[in-house]
């Protein structure tokens, strides 16, 4: 017990000296006047402008912003996603009538489909649903799809010896012992989404974290191009170990490989 | 109390049960005209070297695989798919492993829609038959392999099948763990009356637990013989050492041994 506290202590310790190394060299870099305030600068100016934009409320206004469409668009994604996959996974039918277009559209850059999102939606809210939609669904399809096929076959087995029906396998069996799977590609699948919404921001939006980038880098703004960065790093931080309480909370009987027993 | 009477009625029985499978080019027969009988109450036992289609027959009696031809009877009516009435335990175990050790014994009671309370009687009943007890709110993960196989047991009997499966259930246990095993089934049989059919390579396994052994050829299996045990007093481990267990067990071997010959003289 003694042992497993301090390996934990120093992975975490370990975690930190990475952050504190970067950022250290961050500071060398920028306040030792290697590379010119243009192109890097200083935390404190950073952090000054986090500090304002706080202060006159876009923070909170554009973090928000783009936080509710990744929600949006993912959920949208889940929502198609999860029966399709889940139906892919226990019949070869669906699976042979889908699976080839899915194949297809997976390897299609969304970028490569921004002007046609454009050109059917406009540049409204809809339209940055789509890019994200389209960036995350194929794929999670398939890791859905995926992640139900893999249940083991043999409790299968044993729940239908033990009386149960093909939609109780379903409800009672199947799901369940798929949701630590499938809570790993929803993880996985949000954190593709925030990418994806970058990309529908710099092409046209007036606001959200993605815009003010982009707007920056034509104003030399490096210190606002530096805070939009280390803020989605930050929800994407905050998002990934939300999931990863969830996934403790639903499905605690889960053994991980880094549990130490 | 099971009485051993000789003129029981036949619970399950097995005809002309042929399994050929045709997937590759080459089709393989796995299990050629298979007849068996197992009356009610009785505890029959299935010996055969490995590969000969132990499984194939169980899973096919238990409605996880298909016949090719013939048939599965139970109580004289055909049956096939799987259903609560042939209930099947397992090598893997093969517990839910999100729930609780009451909640996997109440599994098929609660796919019947059987009421709350009526379960957990009905559980705590049968997980007290196995000594269980204590170990409720336990997930599958925290227990032992043995325990885990009490606990498929409890969860497979809990939802009174006509007739138990048991596919090797013993074959990952260390040799204390199973021969405890060993006399907890033993004891389930006398005291509930199942009637079971169970499979197995470890001729020790099929004299000590079997009223009558069917011992299969190597494939494509067939029944090559069935002898009844005659095994005097209740089954234990100190049955093993008893002239009547020695005998039966020195008979057996012969049979699988010339078994494993001819498959040599073969090749």
């Amino acid at each position: 017990m003694q042992y497993k506290n301090r390996s934990r202590r120093i992975e975490k310790a370990l975690s930190f000296i990475c952050f504190f190394l970067i950022i250290g060299f961050w500071c060398l870099a920028s306040y030792g006047g290697w590379v010119s305030e243009v192109f890097l600068p200083t935390p404190t100016s950073v952090l000054k402008k986090i500090a304002s934009m706080a202060q006159d409320g876009s923070l909170w206004a554009n973090c928000w912003e783009s936080t509710s469409r990744v929600l949006i668009g993912w959920i949208w994604s889940v929502i198609v996603a999860l029966p399709l996959g889940m139906l892919m996974a226990n019949s070869r039918k669906v699976s042979a009538f889908v699976q080839p277009i899915i194949e297809f559209a997976r390897y299609l850059p969304v970028v490569a489909l921004v002007p046609l999102t454009l050109l059917y939606l406009g540049i409204d809210e809809t339209q940055k649903y789509t890019i994200i939609f389209l960036g995350t669904f194929f794929q999670l399809v398939l890791m859905v799809c995926d992640t139900v096929s893999s249940v083991d076959k043999n409790i299968i087995n044993a729940a239908s010896t033990l009386g149960a029906n093909r939609w109780q396998v379903y409800k009672e069996v199947i799901f369940p012992a798929s949701l630590p799977g499938l809570m790993d590609d929803f993880r996985l699948t949000i954190g593709w989404a925030w990418t994806y919404l970058v990309v529908a921001e710099m092409i046209a939006a007036s606001n959200g974290l993605g815009y003010i980038i982009l707007k920056s880098q034509r104003y030399l703004a490096t210190d606002t191009i530096f805070a939009g960065l280390i803020l989605i790093g930050l929800i994407g931080l905050l998002t990934d170990f939300l999931f990863r309480l969830l996934s403790r909370i639903v499905a605690p009987w889960q053994e991980r490989l880094t549990d130490t027993k | 109390m099971r009485e051993k009477d000789t003129n029981r009625k036949i619970k399950l029985s097995v005809r002309n049960l042929t399994r050929t499978y045709e997937e590759t080019n080459e089709p393989v027969e796995a299990l050629r005209d298979v007849n068996l009988e197992v009356a009610e109450s009785e505890f029959v036992m299935i010996v055969g070297p490995s590969g000969c289609g132990k499984t194939t027959l169980i899973n096919i009696i238990g409605g996880l695989d298909h016949a090719t031809r013939g048939e599965v009877l139970l109580d004289g009516r055909a049956v096939s798919g799987p259903g609560a009435d042939r209930g099947m335990v397992f090598q893997g175990y093969s517990l839910f492993p999100w729930l609780t050790v009451r909640k996997n014994v109440e599994f098929g009671l609660k796919m019947k829609g059987v009421s709350k309370a009526e379960r957990a009687r009905q559980s705590q009943k049968y997980i007290e038959l196995v000594g269980l007890t204590g170990f409720e709110d336990a997930l599958p993960r925290q227990l032992s392999g043995g325990m885990k196989q009490r606990v498929a047991i409890a969860r497979t009997l809990a939802n009174e099948p006509e007739v138990l499966l048991m596919d090797e259930p013993f074959g990952a246990l260390d040799a204390q763990t199973r021969v405890v095993m060993q006399e907890l089934l033993a004891d389930i049989s006398r005291r509930t009356g199942t009637t079971i059919l169970f499979i197995t390579h470890d001729i020790d396994e099929a004299v000590l637990l079997g009223d009558r052994i069917y011992v299969m050829s190597r494939r494509p299996g067939t029944i090559r013989d069935v002898l009844t045990v005659n095994i005097p007093g209740e089954r234990s481990h100190n049955s093993l050492v008893l002239p009547e267990f020695l005998d039966t067990k020195k008979k057996i071997m012969d049979m699988l041994w010339q078994e494993s010959n001819d498959a040599a003289l073969d090749r």
